[in-house]
């Protein structure tokens, strides 16, 4: 089963985001690494990178088949997990946490007002 | 096509109870993959892995005629065939390509047996009814009748041997024996498509739930995985195994596939032996190769070739390679950068990324 933790935003693109003051980390969700299965491969942004809302910023890649990065807030790169070059196995392992993509310094956290909170991005997958 | 349409094995409930994930592969609805692709590619290589690979098609010939028809579809010697042995051939059109590539099981000197692909199996019966109409002997698709399952992997003859009364030892690669799996009718060759040792199994679809099951559980201390069709094709793929669809199809030559070693010009006339032939003679513009990424990226399915910046082709199989954890792939290339170490560029995704022409099989198990 896929965990929904609580202290995430969430996008309907399967990214979460983990606000603290003006800077996020950002990942894909637990529910979305089960679907993707055996990631082999993570593709990230350079840091100093800008996206606007939404824009696709990287890939990931299983087995089978690529799937676009989407960023859930408008944000510059700060920071990306270096660690997924040689052990993209964690963000199967752990999505929320060492499996991390990015971080970013949001530019208007506002924009974090309208992702979906835990409980909704769990209804939503259920559907 | 809507979920009611698609076809099922005799297996569907099984997977379905192992927790694997369906999809619609050519019309059937089939196992992708059950614990994770790279968990069962390693299964078979290094313990055993179980396929259901009943939406192969299975298409027999029997009568006085039966040799002279196969000799005349195949691209192979089917007369240097015992009875129990099985050989790999092209089934082709009079221009040397594709209509299929399949296996053919001489049962008896007037009854052949034929596995050829899902997807290819009603074109495949009726090119054969077609184009040998002269010919006494009846042609019969008879997919129905089996569930075909594949153990495989260096542990498959230990966790099969008590389930029957074949000595399997005794049965060489590419040979296969009639005999009872579980005490139901079964032919067991030692073929697959895997690149690892291991067996085919045609028995009758009522039994299929009881060896299927039957072999998951004896296979448990050594490791067994179901495996789907992701699987299937990495592991093919690090084979060097050719998939029809992706890297031989009815616009590719056997040649051009580098098998010349299932041409046999000298058998007597067979459909596209003429083009084959006369081809061999002026000699090859492209042919099928190994490649491996040297930049990182993967460069997959259908993803642009580029030589000195120009188009020549696209990736006709790319994928990871979970055994040898390289990113590889096989791709028509013109003959000016067959040789190994030859390298091109592969558009992935936008992004110009270097690789290089390899030896094949990229994989091959120690004997």
């Amino acid at each position: 089963m896929a965990t929904f933790p609580d202290n995430l935003s969430y996008t309907k693109d399967h990214e979460w985001l983990r606000l603290s003051g003006d800077t996020a980390y950002v990942g894909i969700t637990d529910f979305a690494q089960q679907s993707l299965g055996d990631i082999v491969y993570v593709e990230l942004p350079k840091v100093g990178d800008t996206f606007e809302i939404s824009d696709p910023f990287g890939s990931v890649e299983s087995v089978k088949s690529v799937n676009e990065l989407f960023i859930p807030v408008s944000g510059e790169v700060l920071e990306v997990n270096e660690a997924l070059a040689d052990a993209p196995e964690l963000v199967n392992n752990d999505p929320y946490r060492d499996g991390w993509m990015i971080k970013i310094k949001v530019v208007d956290t506002t924009e974090v007002d309208g992702l979906l909170s835990a409980a909704e991005y769990e209804d939503f997958v259920k559907e | 096509m809507s979920h009611e349409q698609l076809k099922r094995t005799a297996l569907n409930n099984a997977h379905r109870q192992l927790g694997a994930r369906m999809i619609d592969f050519g019309g059937w609805d089939m196992p992708v993959t059950y614990a994770g692709t790279i968990d069962e590619h390693m299964a078979v290589r290094t313990g055993a892995g179980l396929f259901d690979v009943s939406h192969m098609g299975e298409i027999e010939v029997r009568g006085a005629q039966a040799l002279a028809l196969v000799q005349h579809i195949t691209t192979n010697d089917a007369s240097k065939l015992q009875i129990g042995q099985a050989q790999y051939a092209g089934l082709t059109t009079p221009q040397g390509t594709f209509v299929d590539d399949l296996l053919v099981h001489k049962l008896s000197d007037e009854h052949y047996f034929l596995c050829v692909n899902a997807s290819n199996t009603d074109k495949d019966f009726q090119w054969i009814v077609d184009n040998t109409k002269e010919f006494d002997a009846e042609v019969e698709n008879t997919s129905g009748k089996y569930t075909q399952i594949a153990l495989q992997g260096p542990r498959a003859l230990e966790i099969l041997q008590p389930f029957t009364n074949v000595d399997l030892g005794a049965i060489k690669y590419y040979w296969f024996a009639n005999g009872t799996i579980d005490g139901v009718p079964a032919i067991i060759a030692r073929t697959g498509y895997t690149g690892e040792d291991g067996f085919e199994l045609y028995i009758d679809p009522n039994a299929s739930e009881q060896i299927w099951n039957g072999l998951l559980e004896a296979g448990k201390p050594v490791g067994i995985q179901p495996c789907g069709l992701a699987a299937r094709n990495t592991l093919r793929l690090e084979a060097k195994m050719a998939l029809y669809g992706n890297d031989i199809d009815d616009t590719t030559t056997v040649y051009e596939a580098d098998l010349a070693w299932i041409v046999k010009l000298n058998k007597g006339d067979f459909i596209g032996r003429d083009a084959l032939a006369r081809q061999k003679e002026q000699g090859l513009t492209r042919k099928l190769v190994g490649f491996e990424m040297i930049e990182r990226g993967i460069g997959r399915d259908h993803y642009p070739i580029l030589i000195a910046g120009q188009q020549v082709s696209q990736v006709s199989s790319g994928s990871p390679a979970p055994y040898l954890k390289k990113n590889i792939g096989l791709a028509y290339l013109p003959m000016s950068h067959v040789a190994i170490g030859s390298q091109f560029q592969i558009d992935v995704r936008g992004k110009l990324t270097a690789a290089q022409v390899v030896a094949t099989p990229f994989y091959k198990r120690s004997a």
